[in-house]
């Protein structure tokens, strides 16, 4: 059984098909790739998945359960985190503070209104590890509407991923960022996501980026998935190098 | 720069804390009976200026509908007095306390579905119903006219009500009222540093991301909403027998103006900044009022003079200037 399973999933604006009758799986503990031109519908299938936006037509399944009419906080809970292509982040807050709340979240503290946060040393130290993990050790006390583009970019992941989810999905996590922090990020998550054993799906048009890092590949155009396949496969698919005008 | 190995309130902060509470506990030997009493009223004031700012500052939403839960809670004590004839203060506490509350939770289940104008004029709105039934329903509040509220007795009876009433409210009335303001500010104080406080922050900040690390958004505002009209039914509990009349005032939208210049005046991003807002406040329109009949002109100037100039509020602007007097030294 995959740990996720969209079965003809649509999703209508207007007269715009961005998701049209999509069917994809993840396995566990796999990275895959979620790629296409713009208005593929990548960011909409991610949208559907997470709760931020509700299907027109189709279920989806998460380790058998069907979430597809979940609010967002019960699909959290049931271990599906994100983070987003246009930083999203507590910018008055430090980057301790950021990734806390995510703590607290996942420990069922977040209603606790008669003790103090500074008061929970466990949930510090925690904080502090995954900040470590994402090289944002030293960043704990910064806010983060004051981090580089780069940091931001991490902290991002960093909040996803201190929910402790199975699958965590990253809505192009290198934009905005140079050639070389791309890798620099790129490294840091694949690091994360392989050792603790998570499944990621990587919303990303850096095809290197994609063909370095990726176990699967997913091709969507027009909304709807062209091709789906290893990187080796992908790479010599007609119509996706077609589509990225690569080969 | 190192990890925080434990994060508590600096000494610093501490002993500002406690000289500035041992000159509040000092006002009533060294002030007059005047001074005391309106340094009473600001405390009151400050309560209600820190529930607003709950909101206000920690959550993102403005409200213009607060006199509805100080006047409600002003109405529950005189209503309390008129036909239950109970004078102890505990039980206008309480009665202001869950007035306050009840008037909240129902205002907030719809308002919190809403943000910012949207918000800002529901609660308005809402406020201004409960302003029209005060007026409407003249023979049970008194319409225009009020209702009076004797004062009361303190600590379950243990401070009667004396025959000399300045004193009693510049002095025994002024140290319950520190007292209650004092267990306010701390809870408020607690609240806003506990987990439930930095999810309202991170509302405040990203709804959508606040969404994504779990919070249940809609119901965290609610709950601060029902906290925010709880402390302001407390103002509005220890106001009324100060002022010894429930009016309809107080349930008029200019008065929920006045709690929001109060907390801007202040600052509304630091915690003390309502409290030094509602106090200032609290003395310039006593002295406005007292000297021109153009007092509200006057106010107007300093809320227009105090946006342009001092965004920040007086505990802001005290703030980066002793920042920028540092960076000097």
């Amino acid at each position: 059984m995959p740990l996720l399973a969209a079965e003809g999933l649509e999703k209508h604006f207007g007269d715009t098909r961005a998701v049209d009758g999509v069917d994809l799986a993840i396995d566990e503990k796999r990275l895959v790739s979620l790629v296409g031109s713009n208005g593929a519908g990548k960011t909409t299938l991610v949208n559907l998945i997470t709760g931020l936006v509700r299907p027109d037509g189709g279920r989806i399944f998460f380790q058998g359960r069907d979430v597809t009419a979940l609010p967002v906080y019960e699909r959290i809970r049931s271990g599906i985190a994100r983070s987003f292509q246009i930083v999203n982040l507590f910018d008055g807050l430090t980057g301790l503070d950021n990734v806390r709340l995510a703590v607290f979240s996942r420990e069922g503290k977040i209603g606790h209104a008669a003790s103090l946060a500074e008061g929970d040393p466990e949930a510090r130290a925690e904080a502090l590890e995954v900040l470590g993990e994402f090289g944002l050790g030293d960043k704990w006390d910064v806010k983060a509407g004051g981090l580089a583009q780069g940091e931001r970019k991490l902290l991002d992941v960093a909040v996803a991923y201190a929910l402790r989810p199975k699958l965590i999905l990253l809505d192009e996590p290198t934009s905005g960022v140079g050639t070389r922090e791309k890798s620099s990020i790129m490294d840091r998550i694949e690091s994360v996501v392989r050792s603790h054993g998570l499944s990621a799906v990587i919303v990303e048009h850096d095809m290197d980026v994609v063909f370095r890092y990726s176990d699967r590949i997913v091709m969507m155009h027009e909304g709807r998935v062209l091709a789906e396949g290893p990187p080796n496969q992908i790479i010599r698919d007609e119509r996706v190098a077609a589509i990225l005008g690569r080969r | 720069m190192n990890p925080p190995r434990h994060s508590s309130p600096g000494a610093a902060s501490l002993i500002s804390v406690g000289l500035l509470v041992a000159v509040l506990l000092a006002v009533p030997s060294v002030a007059s009976s005047y001074q005391t009493i309106l340094l009473s009223y600001g405390l009151i004031m400050a309560i209600a200026a820190l529930a607003l700012n709950l909101l206000l500052g920690y959550t993102g939403l403005l409200s213009f509908g607060h006199s509805a839960y100080f006047g409600a809670a002003a109405y529950a004590v005189a209503l309390t007095v008129k036909y239950l004839r109970v004078s102890a203060m505990e039980a206008f506490l309480a009665g202001g306390l869950v007035a306050g509350g009840v008037i909240a939770a129902l205002f907030g289940f719809v308002c919190v579905r809403y943000t910012r104008i949207f918000f800002s004029i529901l609660t308005l709105a809402l406020s201004q119903v409960l302003y029209s039934l005060a007026l409407k329903f003249f023979w049970v509040t008194g319409g225009t006219d009020g209702i009076r509220v004797p004062t009361p007795s303190l600590l379950g009876g243990v401070i009667r009500v004396p025959e000399d009433k300045v004193v009693f409210l510049a002095h025994d009335y002024y140290y319950y009222v520190l007292i209650v303001f004092l267990l306010c500010a701390g809870l408020v104080w607690l609240i806003v540093h506990s987990p439930f406080g930095k999810s309202l922050q991170a509302i405040r900040d990203n709804e959508v991301r606040a969404e994504f690390v779990g919070i249940r958004v809609r119901r965290h505002r609610w709950i601060a909403f029902v906290i925010s009209g709880m402390l302001t039914g407390v103002a509005g509990a220890l106001w009324a027998p100060l002022n010894g009349l429930a009016t309809p005032d107080v349930l008029y939208w200019p008065f929920s103006g006045e709690l929001v210049f109060m907390t801007v005046l202040g600052g509304f991003h630091s915690f003390a900044g309502p409290i030094v807002g509602a106090v200032a406040f609290n003395y310039l329109k006593t002295y406005a009022v007292g000297r021109t009949e153009y007092w509200q002109l006057l106010l107007g100037v300093v809320l227009v003079v105090l946006v342009l100039v001092m965004p920040d509020g007086i505990v802001g602007t005290a703030a980066r200037l002793a920042r920028g007097l540092r960076r000097a030294g």
